[in-house]
């Protein structure tokens, strides 16, 4: 086996390892959007609920969780290892995400609600047109942080079986006990997909940038 | 025969143990110009945030022409349309340009067309003399364009009265005239309007009435010859003298 081919049987793991990260990375936006919209307008007893939420799921390191949606929920559902992987890794990227739109959320809420309100929009619009527009910028910046964590992360779904770049350099690495080479490899593919990812992210910030003097 | 526009009567507002204000009340005539002064901590801004329902008080009541604002089952955001409120910090929604801040309450609560509230969003800001800044953003625009922004943007809501909460007091002093001279053409054009500010040349020469309140209560109200010459109270003439040589003293500072 030639040095081409030893990289790209690594490389075609990359399929999987996006994959896992586009499916737990907006579904732990869309969860943690609505759960940060609920614990920061939704009254006390919804914040406490919240506020459970995210204690529980952040104080689980996420094999654990891998291995109780796999091992232990998947039967009786019949969960493929990919969907059981990439749902584990979104909900607990979700409590992570509530927080990062629950602190942006706080910071433009207050005085640009009663803004809002004082012109006539109800509770829901001055969310909608006013706070929310105003959130996602400032998420931007501590959301490319989860993004790569996410990114990073979805490595653990190679204990499930999952082909993803780890898992193919592991399977590699024994066959031609290259294993320097082999994980050298994924190492590289890894920090490629996080390195364009915070670029691109970083480029979403400036372009979305709300325009003012120095 | 002069139509009251905003009434209220006996208003009172506590917050626990802590009273804001208690059984006021006041009278504002269409087309009138009313101005409360004041030291700091009277309630006067809480007395406009009651007005516009940001705040519920805890007894009385207040109506805008005929209806009762503060009974129960009131729709506060129908209420709102048509008060307009002019903030101390602006409060501008920073993420969009003057026109797209005056445009927003057109287009999302009165439901107008983009066009339409283009038109009329256009129109408030040349009044206000910011028609060639329609599409800056705030963080692009001076403390005093900000402001009259502001203005435009509540202005565009065509409300009964126009509420201003210290509209000047987070400015630069060079840019407090741009502001007033809005105001003071508002006020020529009929506008009904409640200020609270510690301008005192503005309220001398545009206020039909003005309200001296200190702690939660109105001390004494009248025309400005009877509160600047004639006050029946020492206390204010004490407050105004002292605010009338503060302000002199800081003008000439700036001179």
């Amino acid at each position: 086996m030639d040095f081409g081919q030893f990289i790209s049987y690594i490389a075609s793991g990359t399929i999987y390892t996006v994959g896992v990260t586009l499916i737990a990375l907006p579904s732990g936006l869309l969860i943690g959007t609505m759960l940060a919209l609920l614990y920061v307008y939704g009254g006390k007893t919804a914040a406490r609920v919240m506020n459970l939420y995210s204690t529980i799921f952040r104080g689980i390191p996420p094999i654990v969780l891998l291995f109780i949606l796999f091992f232990a929920v998947s039967k009786g559902i019949n969960l493929s290892a990919f969907w059981a992987g990439s749902l584990s890794l979104g909900m607990v990227s979700s409590a992570y995400q509530m927080e990062i739109v629950r602190g942006a959320l706080l910071s433009v809420s207050g005085d640009q609600l009663m803004g809002a309100r004082a012109v006539g929009l109800g509770r829901l619009q001055a969310i909608r047109y006013v706070v929310l527009p105003q959130a996602v910028r400032l998420a931007i910046p501590p959301w490319s942080n989860e993004a790569a964590i996410v990114i990073k992360d979805s490595s653990l779904v190679y204990a499930l079986g999952v082909p993803e770049i780890l898992r193919k350099a592991q399977l590699i690495g024994a066959s031609s006990q290259r294993y320097l080479l082999a994980y050298l490899s994924a190492a590289v593919i890894y920090f490629l997909l996080v390195f364009a990812t915070t670029k691109l992210l970083n480029m979403l910030e400036k372009k979305l940038a709300i325009p003012s003097n120095p | 025969m002069p139509k009251p526009i905003l009434t209220i009567k006996n208003l009172t507002k506590t917050y626990g143990e802590n009273v804001i204000f208690q059984h006021l009340d006041l009278t504002v005539n269409e087309g009138d110009t009313i101005v409360i002064i004041g030291p700091s901590g009277t309630g006067k801004s809480t007395l406009l945030r009651c007005v516009n329902l940001l705040t519920r008080p805890n007894d009385g009541q207040i109506w805008l022409d005929d209806m009762e604002i503060t009974a129960k089952g009131t729709d506060e955001d129908q209420v709102r349309q048509h008060i307009g409120m002019v903030f101390q910090n602006f409060l501008l929604f920073n993420h969009l340009t003057a026109l797209g801040n005056v445009k927003l309450g057109l287009t999302r609560v009165k439901k107008m067309s983009d066009e339409a509230a283009t038109k009329k969003a256009m129109h408030e800001l040349a009044r206000v003399g910011l028609a060639d800044r329609a599409n800056h953003y705030p963080g692009q625009l001076s403390g005093g364009q900000q402001q009259r922004v502001g203005i435009a943007r509540a202005l565009a809501m065509d409300p009964r009265i126009m509420l201003f909460d210290e509209p000047t007091s987070a400015l630069d002093p060079e840019l407090i005239g741009e502001v007033l001279e809005v105001m003071r053409q508002l006020s020529l054009d009929g506008m009904t309007m409640l200020v609270v500010t510690h301008e005192m040349g503005f309220a001398r020469e545009v206020a039909d009435r003005i309200v001296f309140m200190e702690k939660g209560y109105i001390v004494e109200e009248g025309s400005p010859d009877e509160m600047f010459n004639h006050p029946k109270f020492p206390r204010t003439r004490e407050f105004l003298w002292k605010i009338t040589e503060l302000y002199g003293k800081k003008e000439k500072d700036a001179e």
